[in-house]
C-alpha cells in the first residue's frame, strides 16, 4: 500500500470503511508530515490535540458503523475561518490572540461530518494578495521548485497555506476562500484542484470578511472528486448568512459520470491576452483537444468586458474591505496600541496592526467611497459588474461551460513582484471575472511546464452548476494524467 | 482626479490609520498609479446600465422578527484587550 499521506480523500474513505487502517493512524501520519514540513511555513497554528481527539471519535463511529461523509479525514483550515477557542488571525497582527467564541458555519458543517482539523493555515493578510507574501506570519514556500533550482517560489495566494499543505501531502484537503482568485490561482501553481462555488453556495458566517459581495469559501484538494466530496459537506443554507441560498446541495459525486458527449464548451477569445506566455496558450489548446476528444463541442464565445474586470475589482474589493475592516479598533479584540485619546488609540492600533498592502487597500477604498467620488468610482464599478455578468449570460446561450487558463503563468519567485502592486494584481486576470459575476470556477491541475512547475486550467460554470464543473474537471484531470508529487526537499 | 499628500493625510484620518509624514508622499504616488489604472473604466459608456446590487438572482428570505441569540456578555468581551465587569475599557472620552 502507498503511504497514507499519498491517498486521496476518496481512497482514504474506502480504507477507513474497510478498516485497512484506522483514523488514528491516518491522523498520526499527517501530524508527523506537518511537523516535518515547518520549513514551508504553511501552518500558523498546529492543533494535534484537537486532531487526535477527533480521530478517536472517528474510530468509534467507524467501529459502530455510523460513518459520516468526511469521517476521519485530516484537513487544514485557512486562518480566515473562525474556529471556536482556536486562535484565528486572518494572517494579521491586528488579530493577535483572537480566539473566537463561535465556529464558522463551513467548519462546523465539516466537523459535524467527521473532518479532523490539523491546524490553521497561513494566508495573505486578510486574504489580500496573490502570493502569500503579505502574511504577518511570513511567506509560505511552494513545495514545487524549478528543475535544477533551489530558488524559493510562492504558493500563490491568498490561500497559500492551503495550497502548499495539500500539495506537500500535509493535509488531504483544505478550506480556502476566493474573493478574486484566492482558491483557484494557488491551486493552479501548486498542482492541485480547487473550486470557488457560486456566490451564496457556502455560508460566509464566521469567515473574516474581506469584500462581502465577492467572498466565497470553497475546497482545495488533490483531485476533482475530493473537491466534490468536500463541497458537499461545506455547502449549506444558513439563516445566519442572508446571502446563502436555500437550494438543495446536489450529490456532486453522482454527477461525475465521465460522459461529456455533446456538451458545449465555450472558449472566450478575450482571455487570449497580450504577452501571455506561449506555454499557457499551448496548455489551453491541449485542454481544448482533450475535451474535443471526449466528445464535447467547442464553441467560440466573446466576453467583451473582460479587460475591465480587474480595474472594477480594484474599486469594489477595497471599498468593501475599508468598510469591513473598520471593526478592528483595538477595543473589542486583538491588538491594542495605546494613544493619548481614543482617536489616537484607533489610529496607532491600525497603523501597527495592518500591513502595507492592507493599509493601501483601506486607503483606496476609503478614497473611492469618500464624499464626491462614490458615483465616479464605486457605482461606475458596479455598473461594469452588470455588464460583465451580462457577457456571461450571453455566452451561456451558446455553451454550457467555459474553458480558460487559471493563471497567466506558473509560480514565481518570492520577492519577485512585491514592489509592483499592479503586476501582482494581474495574477487574477482570468479568475476575477468569475467573482464579479458570482459564478462558480474550478481550477484543475493540467500538467507541468518545461521547468517542471504545475499549471492549471479553469472551468467556469453557470450559477449553481458546480456539478457540471466537477464532471468536466474530472475528464481534464484524467486526460492530463496524475500530477507527480513534488520532491520532499523540505522534510527534516 | 489626482491624489496629493494632503488628500492622503485626509483619507488616512478618515480610515483612522496613523501615517508618519514621510510615508504620505510615497503613498500618494502608489494611490495615483492604481487610480490611473482604474480610470480605463471611463472608456465604457454606462449611462444606460443599472449598477449591480445583488450578484445572484435570489430574493432575500423573510424571517420571524424574534430574538434568537444574546445574553452572552462574557463571551462578547472575552477577547477585549482591556475591560472589566463585562464592559470594554477605552481612554476617557468625556471630560
Amino acid at each position: 500500500m502507498s503511504k497514507l499521506t499519498d491517498l486521496s480523500i476518496a481512497e482514504a474513505r474506502e480504507g477507513l470503511k474497510n478498516k485497512a487502517f484506522s483514523a488514528a493512524e491516518l491522523t498520526e501520519a499527517h501530524i508527523r508530515a506537518v511537523e516535518k514540513a515547518r520549513a514551508l511555513n504553511a501552518f500558523i497554528t498546529e492543533t494535534p490535540a484537537i486532531a487526535r481527539a477527533a480521530a478517536a471519535e472517528s474510530d468509534k463511529r467507524i467501529a459502530s458503523g455510523t460513518m459520516r461523509p468526511l469521517e476521519g479525514i485530516p484537513m487544514g483550515i485557512k486562518d480566515l475561518f473562525c474556529t471556536k477557542d482556536v486562535l484565528t488571525t486572518a494572517g494579521s497582527h491586528i488579530l493577535d490572540g483572537f480566539k473566537p467564541p463561535y465556529e464558522s458555519t463551513v467548519t462546523r458543517n465539516m466537523f459535524n461530518d467527521g473532518a479532523v482539523m490539523l491546524g490553521k493555515l497561513n494566508m495573505d493578510e486578510f486574504a489580500m494578495g496573490s502570493s502569500n507574501e503579505t502574511s504577518y506570519y511570513g511567506p509560505v514556500i511552494n513545495p514545487w521548485r524549478r528543475k535544477g533550482s533551489d530558488a524559493k517560489l510562492v504558493p500563490g495566494g491568498s490561500s497559500g497555506g492551503s495550497s502548499a499543505s495539500v500539495a506537500a501531502r500535509l493535509a488531504m484537503g483544505a478550506t480556502g476562500t476566493d474573493t478574486g482568485g484566492s482558491i483557484r490561482q494557488p491551486a493552479a501553481v501548486t498542482g492541485i484542484a480547487g473550486i470557488k462555488p457560486t456566490y451564496g453556495r457556502c455560508s460566509r458566517w464566521g469567515i473574516v470578511a474581506f469584500a462581502s459581495s465577492l467572498d466565497q469559501a470553497g475546497p482545495m484538494a488533490r483531485t476533482v472528486r475530493d473537491c466534490a466530496i468536500m463541497l458537499k459537506s461545506m455547502a449549506s443554507h444558513d439563516p445566519l448568512d442572508s446571502t446563502s441560498v436555500d437550494i438543495p446541495v446536489p450529490d456532486y459525486e453522482a454527477a461525475m459520470t465521465g460522459n461529456i458527449k455533446g456538451l458545449r464548451v465555450g472558449i472566450p477569445k478575450e482571455y487570449r491576452i497580450d504577452g501571455m506566455p506561449a506555454e499557457i496558450e499551448a496548455l489551453w489548446q491541449k485542454g481544448i483537444a482533450w475535451l474535443k476528444d471526449a466528445g464535447a463541442e467547442i464553441v467560440d464565445v466573446s466576453l467583451p468586458h473582460t479587460k475591465y474586470a480587474l480595474p472594477a475589482y480594484y474599486i469594489v474589493a477595497p471599498a468593501e474591505a475599508s468598510s469591513n475592516l473598520a471593526r478592528y479598533d483595538g477595543v473589542r479584540f486583538g491588538l491594542r496600541v495605546p494613544g493619548k485619546d481614543i482617536t489616537s488609540l484607533y489610529e496607532n492600533t491600525r497603523a501597527a496592526g495592518f500591513g502595507r498592502e492592507v493599509q493601501r487597500r483601506i486607503l483606496i477604498g476609503t478614497y473611492v467611497l469618500s464624499a464626491g467620488y462614490y458615483d465616479a468610482y464605486y457605482i461606475k464599478a458596479q455598473k461594469l459588474r452588470t455588464l460583465i455578468a451580462r457577457d456571461f449570460e450571453e455566452a451561456y446561450a451558446k455553451c454550457d461551460v467555459l474553458l480558460t487558463p487559471t493563471a497567466p503563468g506558473p509560480a514565481f519567485g518570492i520577492g519577485e513582484k512585491t514592489n509592483d502592486p499592479i503586476s501582482m494584481y494581474l495574477n487574477d486576470v482570468f479568475t476575477v471575472t468569475v467573482n464579479l459575476a458570482g459564478l462558480p470556477g474550478l481550477s484543475v491541475p493540467a500538467g507541468l511546464n518545461s521547468e517542471g512547475l504545475p499549471l492549471g486550467l479553469q472551468l467556469i460554470g453557470k450559477a449553481f452548476d458546480e456539478a457540471t464543473l466537477f464532471r468536466v474537471g474530472e475528464v481534464i484531470e484524467k486526460a492530463a494524467g496524475a500530477t507527480p508529487r513534488p520532491q520532499s526537499w523540505w522534510e527534516v | 482626479m489626482s491624489v496629493d499628500k494632503e488628500t492622503v493625510r485626509r483619507v488616512a484620518r478618515l480610515a483612522r490609520i496613523a501615517f508618519p509624514e514621510e510615508r504620505l508622499e510615497p503613498m500618494a504616488g502608489e494611490l495615483n498609479r492604481i487610480l490611473a489604472w482604474v480610470e480605463q473604466l471611463n472608456a465604457v459608456d454606462t449611462s444606460m446600465v443599472e449598477p449591480m446590487t445583488s450578484v445572484v438572482k435570489v430574493s432575500l428570505k423573510m424571517r420571524e422578527d424574534a430574538v434568537t441569540d444574546g445574553a452572552k456578555a462574557p463571551e462578547v468581551v472575552r477577547n477585549a484587550p482591556s475591560g472589566e465587569d463585562n464592559y470594554f475599557a477605552v481612554p476617557k472620552v468625556v471630560e
